[in-house]
């Protein structure tokens, strides 16, 4: 019986999130892209006085950087000591 | 007759068409394979691609594309007599939009859960694909506009609907907030949500809102028109979480709440039907009801738009092909109820011919205030709610259809604005392209007299954009069986017919709208005309093409997926 109403909330939810999952992504997507604009300016050749503090959360960006240098219409890594691709 | 029997063997239709053909089609013409792999699992990202619970993506599917298309159009219909209508809805469900809905997903979810759009790129050539956003432009426009109308229609017919209505934006604001910032239990919510709604009927019925005439210098009508647009401006503004989806969600909901009281009421009262059957004495300017019937009715008998849903989103969440059967074909069904629910009320809830007659005076009037009132005196005798509070929950009901596919309407029409932006190198803006969607909006619906008084006239136009859009789904769906070496007759046949109805009425529009020198219209038909002939032109040749080609091989689909993966 537990197990039942379990299920029936979780389709509940899913009821009022699936619609909209790829609205919230999509944003959530786009505030990233913007993050990562900032972190890596001084790296792409805009002057940044904050560079030295953004330069440690660089590592974090990596993973997704392939992706998002395709995103942004580049077909090649921007950057030369990233080799993504 | 009585209505009892006639929901009875609709009912037995629908039910028929489920068992018996939606299974044939499933196993004899799409082949559905429970072991094929479906975009879902494919592709799995947790975004767009996500398996779902069949129950679940039904609900999705169905609550997206019903709404108050299927009750505006058998409303506005059952002028021609209950017969016809009745007719059209059921069949057209069961070999038409149940086929149509079903082919849809299924040709998606063997496309890696692709759009109508892109596959009409695949299958019919690159030219279907900018075809695909003019028709969806102007279907988009004309929707928005003819619900304006409706909704203005009915907060002055029922001034009791005017405060849940509006209160229902309120309700849908405070579900927002609870459920993402306090991150309240969703079944809690949902409870008081509705019952915050209903509680809000309880009080429109005690306190009737009519508005002063003129009201800041505009008729009421004027006035409704502008705020409703107002409204959906800034709702298709504001972020989906705060409004758009809470709304959506207490619509879902309520839609089954709804059904529910109009079938259970029907069922206990038994009413009569006081309509005519084939009606010989349709007011003057009633046009033909070949083809125009199979215009007025799009959704409830066959719509494109929900080839849109089907390949849009739906696809992407398909856990087993075979699940396609209950989630596509189903839900088509489940619109075919709503749109027979909406004939019933509009033919048997009215005491006397002469009272039905003084509803349906014009084509395009009646409508869904026939629906309001004869589906209220049927939940009156049905249920035993007071007559005023019945019309007023259907009001309300209809109204919030209406309403939100305005909202996402406007926030769609947007996105093309944009698009179409991008293509001329412009950049826009949401303001400035909402903007441009409202005022467009506004135009084709002050077109129509300062008070929209016309406003219907926009809806066989409506239907015939989006039996065009059936046809270019049906087409693609043809394609596919073709290169299948499958049967391609139960695409081929509703094809014809449905091109056939929509080409003809677009025709016979032309010569109605410049009778009434309504130019706007005119160019808008004219615009549909050429896309059809475009359409039937490129169909036909990838028809040929596919038919004299040598068949696909039976793993075409996953050779053309690791073409696309490589």
């Amino acid at each position: 019986m537990s197990s039942r109403w379990a299920a029936f909330r979780a389709g509940l939810e899913e009821f009022y999130a699936g619609p909209y999952r790829r609205t919230f992504a999509r944003a959530r997507r786009e505030e990233d892209d913007l993050f990562r604009m900032v972190v890596l300016a001084e790296a792409l050749g805009v002057p940044d006085p904050a560079a030295y503090y953004t330069a440690e959360l660089l590592p974090a960006l990596y993973e997704d950087f392939h992706a998002w240098h395709r995103r942004m219409g580049m077909d090649r890594s921007p950057l030369e000591h990233v080799g993504c691709c | 007759m009585n209505a009892l029997p006639l929901l009875l063997i609709g009912l037995a239709i629908f039910a028929a068409g489920y068992v018996l053909y939606s299974k044939f089609l499933g196993n004899r013409v799409y082949k559905l394979d429970a072991s094929f792999r479906t975009p879902a699992h494919e592709l799995n990202d947790g975004v767009d691609y996500v398996p779902t619970n069949k129950f679940v993506l039904w609900g999705h599917h169905f609550t997206s594309v019903a709404g108050a298309a299927p009750i505006v159009g058998p409303a506005v219909a059952v002028i021609w007599g209950w017969v016809p209508a009745f007719l059209w809805v059921t069949l057209g469900t069961v070999f038409f939009a149940g086929m149509h809905d079903l082919g849809a997903l299924w040709a998606s979810a063997r496309n890696k859960g692709r759009s109508m759009g892109t596959l009409s790129a695949r299958y019919i050539g690159g030219r279907g694909a900018k075809l695909f956003l003019v028709v969806i432009f102007l279907l988009l426009l004309m929707v928005i506009a003819a619900f304006a109308v409706v909704i203005k229609n009915l907060l002055i017919s029922t001034p009791s609907a005017v405060i849940p209505a509006w209160g229902a934006v309120a309700v849908a604001l405070l579900v927002g907030q609870a459920v993402y910032r306090y991150k309240m239990s969703l079944a809690v919510v949902t409870v008081v949500g509705v019952t915050a709604l209903y509680g809000l009927i309880l009080l429109g019925d005690a306190v009737p809102v009519v508005l002063p005439d003129p009201i800041l210098g505009m008729s009421p009508g004027t006035f409704w028109i502008v705020a409703l647009f107002g409204y959906a401006g800034i709702a298709s503004l504001l972020p989906v979480w705060v409004l758009l989806q809470p709304r959506d969600y207490i619509n879902g909901v309520q839609l089954f709440v709804g059904l529910g009281i109009l079938f259970v009421s029907v069922m206990l009262s038994a009413p009569t039907i006081v309509a005519p059957a084939i009606n010989n004495a349709v007011p003057a300017g009633t046009p033909d009801l070949l083809p125009l019937l199979f215009v007025t009715i799009a959704c409830g008998a066959i719509s494109g738009f929900h080839g849109m849903v089907s390949s849009g989103t739906t696809s992407k969440q398909l856990d087993k092909e075979t699940d396609a059967r209950f989630v596509g074909y189903f839900g088509a069904v489940g619109e075919g109820l709503l749109a027979l629910g909406a004939i019933i009320a509009a033919v048997a809830g009215f005491r006397t011919v002469a009272d039905w007659e003084a509803v349906y005076t014009a084509f395009g009037e009646g409508g869904v205030g026939a629906f309001v009132a004869g589906g209220g005196a049927i939940v009156n005798s049905g249920l035993g709610l007071p007559v005023s509070l019945s019309s007023t929950v259907l009001a309300t009901m209809a109204i919030l259809f209406a309403a939100t596919t305005m909202d996402t309407g406007v926030r769609l029409l947007r996105f093309v604005v944009q698009e179409a932006g991008e293509v001329a190198k412009l950049k826009i803006n949401n303001v400035v392209g909402t903007l441009v969607a409202v005022g467009a909006g506004m135009a084709l619906t002050f077109s129509q007299g300062a008070d929209g008084s016309g406003g219907l006239r926009i809806w066989p136009l409506f239907g015939t954009s989006n039996q065009l859009l059936a046809s270019l789904t049906l087409s693609i769906i043809a394609v596919m069986l073709i290169r299948k070496r499958r049967n391609p007759l139960p695409a081929l046949v509703p094809l014809a017919v449905v091109f056939v109805m929509a080409f003809w009425a677009a025709l016979a529009q032309l010569g109605d709208l410049y009778a009434a020198q309504d130019w706007l219209l005119l160019a808008i038909d004219g615009v549909i005309i050429v896309a059809a002939v475009w359409v039937a032109f490129e169909a036909f040749v990838a028809m040929r093409r596919a038919a004299q080609e040598p068949p696909e091989a039976l793993d075409a689909d996953a050779a053309e997926k690791a073409g696309l993966k490589g």
